[in-house]
């Protein structure tokens, strides 16, 4: 196994300092290491952080190999500083059995370029009728923590519940996509002036923050974990302040695009804008933005949903919703964090890589980046400036929502237990 | 003028007054001849694309191409390639390869024709899209109301019923505006939008209020199938609080008229001895659409008149 010396990188921001990758782990920090025989990699200027975990991917494998597969998702993520990605559960067949989740590991592992966790299903076939066998997923080879219906809600309130209280049996935690369906019948975009005038049937936010209230409710009062996806309302980042503090077990996510975009976009009829929960507006954006930077929102989770041409390029209402966002999940964060001054680099180590680790239980992942600990880790250049070419990407498919946009930031290099995945901004299988 | 007409707010006051003269000029420069037909479009090619069935809106627009003898196709969703599966982008480029000069899209999705836009070289005109905006529907009611009011700058005009759902009133709001008019939209609150405020336009619960103060009422159609998903609790009580019937047009003033985009459903919104009175405008309204189509076809394809 080839040794590593990273010369001159900013552990977190900090002061510049060679870090030794050995035997997959990090073997030393420090000034001037002399390190004979180890490939040296230069990173003067470089930001050095953990990699990068993903609580929230959509890898469209098995059913989608025409969308993106295990392997094509792994290379983007890798190539976005990402060392670990949770792959959701709505696949064709869907992810609710042992033998579907092993297989969607097994896919993982052998691409070899980030940790592929597979997430379970809550109910089978994602119906919201009756749960899945959600132990035998926990017990498989994928060690199956993070259950979820993304896509779907789990909106009856008793299959919910119980849900929330099985999962305490092996430290599992349910990750609701929460929309109430009966308020979001045929819904298109955030409801609001611009749905108004735009004639497209509008998705409440009180549809998405029904369900968180009820929820952490539910969780409080049987003692579970719950997790909330891709948060899109101030109201939402509200009723999660409030549960947090009467210290309800409850974390959540908000994706890079609702940190970034507003409905505005759905001005153009693009489906590429169109997307699940919607992108909502200035001022929930600017929620989103302060719920993250105080830790209510405990992590960024990319929702990064590949789709095939011809899913994307129809009439609104006829396309799918999704975007891409692994390969710019990172930058979107510096755009929207980094650069106002909200969060420091320690603060997006944290919301992107110890964080999510912990909330999916992860060994390996989200740890310091410290002598001893496994080398998975990426080097960052702040400053570097680009404009997203969506043909450029090593996604299957092509739906960026940033299409010809700058933003700043560039992954030089990638590292998985020592092995570099990604280096001088390529990947390396 | 703009290349494509797909919404109200492509036209500013000058343009919106070019179509409505241009139309007016058609209609002189027809009037008493025995052929109706000008030679302005000859060997220009329009194509009527239509996703959703709707025989009044073709006719006009096949009807007000024919009278400017252009070439004209109709394409329709039903029993073409469309309906086995055909992609709105590679129906696009189909119509493009024929070299359409104008496509005339009515489609069951909002912003369907914006995007059609995106991908043919012609001029794309907006007949219809979901729940957005039926423009040309808003220039021949324009028209209506100039013709029998003489006026439209200050003119109040009601716009009633199924706002929420209406491509009329999206497109009559946004071009009544434009033009000088005062409208004040009239529903249950369960069929305005979320967002309706920041329209501009007035918004009243109460008919009965509204009607003594206004010069023009606009119906517009309310369906049935409304009523299953509770936006009102039935027909009969839509009807009583925000139906047209003969006592409450006595309470317009003595020149005000009533508008319906048609088609009707008498007993309904409207009762049939409105629709049939003086003040009805709805036939006229079917033949002014034919004058305005023309005006939008000719100014988009054959430039502005002398």
């Amino acid at each position: 196994m080839t040794t590593y010396l990273i010369k001159g990188a900013r552990p977190l921001g900090g002061d510049p300092a060679d870090i030794l990758v050995k035997d997959g782990r990090i073997a030393a920090i420090g000034d001037s290491l002399d390190a004979t025989g180890a490939e040296v990699v230069e990173a003067a200027g470089l930001i050095a952080l953990p990699g990068l975990v993903d609580l929230h991917t959509h890898l469209r494998e098995p059913g989608r190999e025409d969308a993106e597969t295990v392997e094509t998702g792994s290379r983007a993520a890798a190539l976005g500083g990402f060392t670990a990605v949770h792959a959701m559960a709505n696949t064709d067949p869907v992810a609710d059995t042992a033998g579907v989740v092993e297989q969607v590991w097994r896919l993982g592992q052998e691409a070899g370029l980030v940790d592929v966790v597979p997430v379970g299903a809550v109910t089978v076939g994602l119906k919201g009728e009756r749960l899945a066998e959600l132990g035998a997923m926990a017990d498989s080879a994928a060690r199956v923590r993070v259950f979820s219906d993304d896509g779907h809600c789990v909106a009856d309130p008793a299959l919910m519940r119980r849900a929330l209280e099985y999962v305490k049996a092996f430290d599992g935690v349910v990750a609701q996509h929460a929309e109430e369906p009966r308020l979001t019948v045929g819904a298109q975009m955030h409801e609001g002036d611009r749905s108004a005038k735009l004639g497209l049937t509008g998705w409440p936010a009180a549809a998405e923050e029904a369900i968180i209230a009820r929820d952490v409710l539910l969780a409080e009062h049987v003692g579970a974990r719950l997790h909330v996806c891709h948060v899109s309302t101030a109201g939402s980042v509200d009723i999660l302040r409030w549960a947090k503090s009467r210290g309800v077990q409850v974390t959540a996510e908000v994706t890079p695009h609702h940190l970034l975009l507003t409905d505005a976009c759905a001005e153009s009829y693009d489906p590429v804008f169109k997307v699940n929960p919607p992108l909502r507006t200035d001022a929930d954006v600017e929620a989103l933005r302060a719920g993250l930077a105080d830790g209510t929102i405990d992590a960024v989770g990319t929702d990064h949903a590949p789709h095939a041409v011809e899913d994307k390029e129809s009439e609104w209402a006829q396309a799918r919703p999704g975007m891409l966002g692994l390969e710019q999940a990172l930058s979107v964060v510096i755009e929207t964090m980094v650069e106002p001054g909200r969060l420091d680099w320690a603060g997006v180590a944290d919301r992107m890589s110890v964080r999510p680790a912990a909330i999916g239980r992860l060994d390996g992942h989200g740890r310091p980046l410290a002598p001893g600990e496994p080398a998975n880790l990426l080097l960052l250049d702040p400053t570097a400036r680009a404009a997203v070419d969506p043909a450029a990407l090593a996604s299957r498919s092509r739906n960026s929502p940033y299409a010809g946009r700058e933003l700043p930031g560039r992954v030089v290099a990638t590292f998985l237990r020592g092995v570099p995945t990604v280096l001088d901004g390529k990947a390396q299988k | 003028m703009k290349r494509h007409l797909l919404e109200a707010a492509d036209l500013d006051r000058d343009d919106a007054t070019l179509v409505l003269d241009t139309a007016a000029q058609i209609d002189q420069a027809l009037a008493g001849r025995e052929v109706k037909k000008l030679p302005t479009l000859r060997g220009r090619t329009v194509v009527n694309l239509f996703y959703e069935d709707s025989t009044r809106t073709r006719i006009s627009f096949e009807l007000a191409a024919k009278r400017l003898s252009a070439d004209v196709i109709n394409f329709s969703a039903k029993g073409s390639s469309v309906s086995k599966g055909e992609s709105l982008k590679d129906t696009a480029l189909t119509l493009e390869a024929m070299g359409a000069d104008a496509v005339v899209v009515r489609h069951w999705a909002s912003g369907a024709p914006h995007r059609l836009a995106h991908w043919v070289r012609g001029s794309v005109v907006n007949a219809g899209d979901g729940t957005h905006e039926h423009p040309t529907q808003a220039l021949l009611d324009a028209y209506t109301i100039r013709q029998r009011l003489g006026r439209l700058e200050g003119v109040r005009v009601a716009v009633v019923g199924d706002v929420l759902h209406s491509r009329v009133a999206r497109s009559n709001v946004g071009l009544l505006h434009t033009l000088g008019a005062e409208v004040t939209l009239v529903a249950p609150p369960t069929l305005l939008p979320v967002g309706v405020g920041s329209w501009p336009a007035e918004v009243s619960y109460d008919l009965d209020a509204v009607l003594p103060k206004v010069d023009v009422v606009m119906m517009l159609r309310v369906q049935a199938e409304r009523m299953n998903a509770s936006f009102f609790p039935s027909a009969r009580e839509y009807s009583r609080r925000y139906g047209l019937d003969a006592r409450r047009m006595g309470a317009l003033h003595d020149d005000a008229i009533v508008m319906h985009p048609g088609p009707m459903n008498r007993g309904m919104e409207i009762a049939a001895e409105v629709a049939d009175s003086a003040r009805s405008t709805i036939v006229e309204q079917v033949a002014n659409g034919v004058s305005t189509r023309m005006a939008v076809l000719y100014l988009l394809l054959g430039g502005s008149p002398q």
